[in-house]
């Protein structure tokens, strides 16, 4: 008879043990602190233990006139824009090159590109700190072969590169990731479809516009959403790279890094809180701008 | 048959066919260089001395003699590298299981039961999916000093182990999971639990794979809330210590040392991929194209 209760007990109660510890934890842990970073948007903090005093919008308005904070969005979208422009081609590419028939070592190919994404980010940054450091660097060395003389760029102290640095780290880490999730969208795309496009006299280019990217479209878009929404959120390559500083002339600032600095570095959790929900406003635009675009591009 | 009567024609698509295979892989054998170079320079400047490293580009050839592994030895001496290294070990792999057990148990409930709230729960899961991670740091800091867990493990394992992204990842992949199946299994006498653990976890084992692998890379790699949160030494976690040590300017020179710490970061990771590779590429490939 207890036997049989239990047996009910659990067969009813059953959903709310399996959500229970990850409601609880969900609550206590994501709720909760994103409450507490709403609330402290409105403060104006000393550090994580110190005074607070309410300072309703002020956090917001001294963000709009802050040039750092601005000169750290424009960095971070022209390191995002960069990166869509050229990572995204780049992996499309390469899955395509790989995709096609007789690619013999498939399996190697596909793994030496993939390897890089499992170097984390700072690790990718420690490596190409000391890959573009001026004369001992490899970046140097092998463009020192090219030229054929000794090539002399200073990399990581020239402001107008400090960006551009930024962003080899980033593709060499990138870019296989994505090439993987081409080759599943392109292996799904129906091979009649090519068969039937060339009876018709489509070239190679025109059956690539016309067949590949409808094909792929779903990934395509989903890839510009993830990869704009990720170059957003720039932090650990410019921040290792630059040894926890802003790069030369703070032209590796980022809007993380500026929410990092004014909340652990200066103690005011309450305007790094507030430069939080600015960077999701500004993430939500893009991301929505985008959308929009894609969907206007399907009815052309 | 049309082709055998125009054999010159043949021949011309036969030698562009040719022309396009090796230029196919000429194409991929420059794009595997450029992924894997900075990983052998990295391997051979681990295997140098310190006078050697500006002297050769990759190894010292002809003098192999010269090599050395004094630079996995400093690592191990002069920094507490075997520390982070078990610390890490530690953390990820315990906030991989966690995550792993509680995402699929939440998202074996949201797919095959109904239960009160469970529309409510999906609709703020799905709100919070939407928001860039930083934004919670502030808030998260605070409560972190005020529960006493600044430069506490529990302040990195509990926020680790819930994940809303893997919760609807296993949640859209047991809605496969046959609901006859679950009720033969009830008839027999299968505990709610042991539906979980013996019929729906297999039926989407790519899946576990690959969330296993993506957690445990998310975590090992894991920097700005772990930095947020050590500040001891000794408790340091892998990117934590390498990201001090590239500050120091005597590893700017003995950069070999440093390299030695990034190959041994590095490995974990990569042993983990190849036992999980195939059910990586699978559910990877399965998430995608539902993406």
């Amino acid at each position: 008879m207890n036997r049989d209760r239990l047996w009910t007990w659990q067969s009813r109660y059953a959903p709310y043990l399996f959500v229970s510890p990850f409601v609880i934890l969900f609550f206590a842990f994501m709720l909760y602190p994103l409450g507490w970073s709403i609330l402290l948007s409105f403060y104006q903090t000393a550090s994580a233990r110190g005074q607070q005093r309410f300072v309703g919008l002020d956090n917001y308005r001294f963000l709009l006139g802050d040039w750092l904070f601005w000169g750290a969005v424009v960095n971070t979208a022209a390191y995002t824009l960069g990166l869509v422009l050229i990572q995204i081609p780049t992996s499309l590419g390469l899955a395509l090159v790989l995709n096609t028939r007789r690619v013999k070592l498939r399996g190697f190919f596909r793994f030496a590109f993939f390897s890089t994404y499992l170097v984390g980010n700072v690790f990718v940054a420690v490596l190409f700190a000391l890959l573009l450091s001026p004369r001992a660097g490899l970046m140097n060395r092998a463009l020192g072969l090219f030229a054929r003389r000794p090539v002399d760029i200073n990399w990581l102290g020239e402001p107008d590169l400090a960006m551009p640095s930024v962003l080899l780290a980033s593709l060499w880490l990138s870019v296989g990731y994505g090439m993987i999730y081409f080759l599943a969208a392109l292996q799904t795309v129906d091979r009649e479809l090519y068969e039937s496009a060339q009876i018709d006299g489509a070239g190679p280019w025109s059956r690539f516009w016309n067949v590949t990217i409808p094909g792929i479209r779903p990934v395509l878009i989903f890839m510009l959403l993830v990869v704009t929404i990720g170059g957003f959120q720039l932090f650990e390559l410019p921040f290792v790279i630059f040894e926890s500083s802003a790069g030369p002339s703070s032209r590796a600032l980022t809007i993380v890094m500026y929410l990092w600095q004014s909340g652990w570095e200066a103690g005011n959790l309450g305007y790094a809180a507030a430069i939080g929900w600015v960077l999701v406003i500004l993430i939500f635009g893009v991301a929505l701008l985008q959308l929009k675009v894609t969907r206007a591009t399907q009815e052309v | 048959m049309a082709e055998l009567e125009r054999p010159h024609l043949l021949a011309k698509k036969r030698r562009k066919e040719f022309v396009g295979g090796v230029l196919v892989h000429l194409v991929l054998l420059v794009a595997a260089l450029i992924a894997l170079a900075p990983f052998a320079w990295m391997l051979c400047a681990t295997l140098k001395r310190e006078e050697d490293l500006f002297a050769y580009m990759f190894l010292p050839w002809g003098h192999f003699e010269r090599l050395t592994l004094n630079n996995f030895y400093a690592l191990f001496t002069k920094e507490p590298f075997g520390r982070w290294l078990l610390n890490s070990l530690f953390l990820s792999s315990t906030v991989t299981v966690l995550v792993v057990t509680l995402s699929s148990l939440a998202g074996f409930a949201l797919a095959k039961y109904r239960f009160w709230g469970k529309r409510p729960l999906m609709l703020v899961m799905l709100t919070t999916m939407l928001l860039p991670g930083q934004v919670m740091l502030p808030g998260a800091s605070k409560m972190m000093y005020e529960l006493g867990w600044m430069n506490s493990y529990w302040a990195i394992v509990l926020p680790g182990a819930v994940s809303v992204f893997g919760a609807f990842l296993f949640s859209q992949a047991m809605q496969a999971v046959p609901d006859e199946l679950l009720q033969a299994g009830r008839v027999d006498g299968c505990s709610e639990l042991r539906l979980w653990w013996e019929v729906a976890l297999p039926m989407v084992r790519p899946m576990v794979g690959a969330f296993t692998l993506l957690s445990f890379l998310a975590s090992w790699n894991s920097f700005l809330w772990p930095q947020i949160i050590l500040h001891e030494e000794t408790k340091y976690t892998l990117p934590i210590g390498l990201a001090n040590m590239v500050q120091l300017p005597e590893y700017r020179i003995e950069y070999g040392i440093l390299m030695a710490g990034t190959l041994l970061s590095i490995i974990p990771v990569v042993i983990l991929f190849f036992v999980l590779q195939k059910d990586f590429i699978a559910g990877l490939a399965s998430g995608a194209v539902k993406g």
